[in-house]
């Protein structure tokens, strides 16, 4: 199999959140991004938030389904990494030169702004459902989030019957909906 | 139409668990009605969005779970601190959580967790330890398995979880203080009363600084309960004064005494204190109380090569985390108890007024 199609089989298995594919991705970059984290001004924890991040905005595009990767997953995930961590260290104001070796790199600002919206968006839906109050946020999370079925939910929070409980969530959803929106248009 | 069942409709519209007979008909309806129409495209975007959090929240979750495995195999591992970056960990004090500075001066969290502990394996003085234990043997399982079927008529719970600490109430209501680094390994909680019935909770609150989170139990079947015979104290304990804590190392309540031996927690962390007591994997979470039985702090990880050096976080920082969910705007209220109980009984008695609010976390 060529690199090209066992990257795709990669990214796929990314798209599904498959463990494995998440643990050999780690295991292949990471201890890259590490020391460059680590030379350049950085710690190991700090490594590991950029690497998190790194993987969220793979996440995202592999999952966005037009992940056309030009260049080596390896290239990619060190210019998101890299990228990352030039903004946090302007963030923090600590400056100083860059210490690298010479690696590839390939642009990646337009993925980074795409990133930040989703993770605006992410923020956003976050905050409606904390605000919402319970028990809608346990219902709605165990119902949308945890995927579970009404019957569970049902006995789970103690309704009667799985149908009340749809009731309940259904109203609940046009609280979300309402705050979510509020914030939404404000926040754009 | 009446709202909700448009909604419902919306729903199950959007979901495809129309037939075809219906969807055409609900189409039909959409063209002709702008605002049926807006409701779908609104409902569209708001489902688009439950999503992608779902799927967020799942991938971060199996992140997480990737880098435990990966930090005990030490692929994930800590530096030791060169000049520069100590004056960077000092910088960064006020702004990273504990488990952030505390590793960085090599000291792991001690979760006990397998996973976690070894960490610290790699690293020669990482040997700060999270107090979270990580069920594995099946003895536990079977115990709570059995325990279990003795409790039907509490929540279902999964039956297997993989990480066991402690907590306690600090509301009747149903408001439970633990750790922030028990909570954030764990999808899904239980809380076990000293009775063994399980409840499901939620997290509320979690602040990575001082390592608290509150929990929230919101099954139906717990019952509030009144006048914790215990209050949480404001101000700071004196050096060599004698407490005891109560925690769930084993999968049954087990308290320790000891006495508080610093004012300042690791590497002069003024938001805990240093105790001296025998603790373990379990312990996380787990009150800390004084003689006159008012808490004064909450267990939160151990030194591993140091005999008898753990930590706790001090109780005015759970005032701390109340102002910071009102700023939140949260609507929750919470009303510490202010109760003097416990005063001048004896450690026995103490004991048993105290083990009905004592919780143990579990989940997975």
């Amino acid at each position: 199999m060529s690199n090209l199609e066992q990257e795709k089989q990669l990214l796929d298995g990314l798209a599904l959140n498959d463990g494995a594919v998440i643990e050999s991705i780690y295991r292949d970059n990471y201890p890259v991004i590490q020391s460059f984290i680590l030379n350049n001004n950085g710690n190991s924890d700090e490594a590991r938030d950029i690497f998190q991040e790194a993987m969220i905005v793979i996440y995202e595009k592999a999952v966005s389904g037009n992940f056309e990767l030009n260049c080596l997953l390896k290239t990619y995930i060190y210019s998101v990494c890299r990228r990352l961590w030039l903004k946090r260290l302007h963030q923090l104001q600590r400056y100083g030169s860059l210490v690298e070796n010479i690696e590839e790199t390939v642009a990646v600002e337009e993925d980074l702004e795409i990133h930040e919206k989703h993770n605006t968006d992410f923020i956003l839906m976050e905050t409606a459902m904390n605000k919402i109050g319970e028990p809608c946020k346990s219902l709605l999370d165990a119902y949308y989030l945890q995927k579970k079925n009404m019957q569970e939910i049902a006995a789970d929070f103690g309704y009667t019957n799985a149908d009340n409980a749809k009731t309940q969530k259904y109203k609940c959803l046009v609280r979300l909906k309402k705050l979510f929106f509020a914030q939404y248009k404000n926040g754009n | 139409m009446d709202e909700l069942l448009l909604i419902e409709t919306v729903e199950r519209y959007l979901k495809g668990d129309m037939t075809a007979q219906e969807k055409t008909f609900f189409e039909e309806i959409r063209k002709k009605n702008p605002d049926i129409d807006q409701l779908v495209v609104e409902h569209t975007f708001l489902f688009h969005e439950l999503d992608k959090q779902a799927n967020i929240k799942a991938f971060k979750h199996s992140l997480y779970e990737v880098e435990s495995k990966l930090a005990e195999e030490g692929i994930i591992s800590k530096k030791q601190l060169t000049g520069k970056a100590k004056v960077v960990f000092l910088w960064k004090k006020y702004k990273r959580s504990i488990a952030v500075a505390a590793s960085i001066a090599g000291l792991v969290s001690i979760v006990t967790t397998a996973s976690i502990s070894t960490y610290n394996n790699k690293v020669d003085n990482s040997n700060i330890k999270d107090l979270i234990y990580e069920v594995k043997k099946d003895t536990d399982k079977k115990i709570a398995e059995f325990k279990d079927s003795l409790n039907q008529k509490t929540s279902k719970r999964n039956p297997n979880p993989n990480y066991r600490a402690t907590g306690f109430l600090i509301d009747g209501k149903g408001f439970i203080v633990t750790n922030a680094h028990v909570v954030n390994r764990l999808k899904t909680i239980y809380v076990e009363n000293n009775k063994g019935e399980y409840f499901t909770a939620q997290t509320i609150y979690a602040d990575k600084n001082t390592d608290l989170a509150i929990l929230k139990i919101n099954d139906t079947s717990f019952k509030a309960v009144y006048n914790l015979p215990y209050s949480i104290n404001k101000t700071n304990s004196n050096l060599g004064e004698q407490i005891f804590t109560m925690g769930y190392p084993r999968n049954e309540i087990v308290y320790g005494e000891g006495y508080l031996s610093a004012k300042s927690g690791n590497e002069g962390d003024s938001t805990a204190y240093q105790l001296s007591v025998s603790v373990n994997p379990g312990n996380s979470g787990g009150p800390v109380l004084n003689k006159n039985g008012q808490i004064i702090g909450i267990i939160t990880s151990k030194n591993s090569t140091a005999d008898g050096v753990v930590f706790a976080a001090k109780s005015k920082n759970i005032y701390k985390l109340l102002d910071a969910l009102k700023e939140n705007g949260d609507t929750v209220s919470i009303k510490l108890p202010n109760n003097t109980g416990l005063k001048g009984l004896d450690r026995e008695q103490q004991v048993k007024k105290m083990e009905d609010f004592v919780f143990m976390v579990v989940g997975n």
